[in-house]
């Protein structure tokens, strides 16, 4: 266990330095101006590829049929999501159209 | 989120309190809880059962404070997986942190080194994406990063608190509970609201394409991959239009 504490250490002392590097940097270093543009697609690019394997891998493999009830819950969230830009509406759907689908 | 904070009454922007944007900021990311509150209940569940005992699980949740990087640690541990290979795993999952280091940066450069450490260390998907909405949305403030550590704040005891009931119910709950639907639930209602021009549309289908041909690969790289094609696809799309 010894080891293993020392392990989660290491874990959050690189995961702060990760969340820190930038911040800490600013002023003293200029990221170059195509890096900058790229910033704005950062949050959507990488939610969505947390998103996509949780809706269509339910086990582990793919599952593109309707019988996968996390992917229909998914698009019908995606929907709710869309036409009310409410989170606690998307997420309270999201769960009721699993349960009616599962 | 934002829309009641633009139609209540308050003061301009420029004037609002300390006081005032932290609970607006606290409000922001209260909604996201209901997402957050499953998935931390899930990750205490799965790291009693990787035999992890309570004690560490739980500060896990504060030392570490990033859900995927701990279930990640969670299910290595439960493989017997070696020291080098867990800080491996955990450094590249992380990764997509330092980009919203970069893109939070440029907004939190005017303050005191212990608001950059603090901010910093809040820095998860759930609270960069409520903060970058508020940050982009203009309304500059001088008391913006009190908002900044109602959002931070919020999230962090609700972890807490959501991680610490995984731990104590344990096994009690049954496991067919879909618990870790939360995850994906929550992320589709973050990003969704931001899909509002092509460019966002093309970073959002190519990370979900790569997401997909890439699901197989080990140790989150596919969802490396597909969230570097959605940045490349987005920054591409954004040139051609303009």
């Amino acid at each position: 266990m010894t080891t293993f504490w020392l392990v989660l250490v290491a874990c959050g002392a690189l995961t702060f330095a990760t969340r820190v590097s930038f911040v800490a940097a600013e002023g003293r270093y200029a990221a170059p101006a195509w890096f900058r543009k790229m910033l704005p697609f950062v949050p959507i690019a990488t939610l969505t590829a947390i998103i996509v394997p949780g809706l269509a891998l339910p086990g582990g493999a793919w599952d593109l049929s309707l019988r996968n009830g996390r992917l229909v819950a998914g698009f019908a969230a995606i929907v709710i999501a869309a036409t009310t830009r409410n989170v606690l509406l998307t997420i309270a759907l999201g769960f009721g159209v699993l349960w009616l689908a599962s | 989120m934002s829309v009641s904070a633009l139609t209540s009454p308050e003061p301009p922007a420029a004037e609002r309190s300390a006081t005032l944007e932290f609970w607006s900021g606290v409000r922001d990311l209260a909604p996201l809880l209901f997402g957050v509150a499953p998935y931390g209940v899930v990750y205490g569940v799965l790291a009693l059962a990787s035999g992890i005992p309570r004690g560490t699980a739980m500060a896990m949740s504060s030392v570490v404070f990033a859900g995927a990087s701990q279930f990640l640690l969670a299910q290595l541990f439960a493989g017997g997986a070696l020291p080098l290979v867990m800080i491996a795993a955990v450094v590249l999952v992380n990764l997509r942190h330092a980009l919203y280091s970069a893109s939070f940066a440029p907004h939190v450069a005017h303050l005191p080194r212990r608001w950059k450490v603090a901010l910093s260390y809040f820095l998860t998907d759930e609270s960069y994406a409520v903060s970058m909405l508020r940050l982009e949305g203009g309304r500059p403030s001088r008391n913006r990063h009190w908002y900044l550590l109602g959002v931070g704040l919020t999230l962090w005891v609700g972890w807490q608190v959501a991680t610490a009931t995984g731990i104590v119910l344990g096994g009690q709950l049954p496991s067919s509970l879909p618990l870790d639907f939360a995850l994906p639930l929550t992320f589709i209602a973050i990003v969704v609201p931001m899909i509002r021009s092509r460019a966002a549309v093309w970073a959002a289908v190519a990370s979900a394409g790569v997401a997909l041909a890439c699901a197989g690969l080990p140790y989150k790289l596919g969802m490396m991959a597909a969230s570097l094609a959605g940045i490349v696809a987005g920054s591409l799309a954004a040139r051609r239009t303009r």
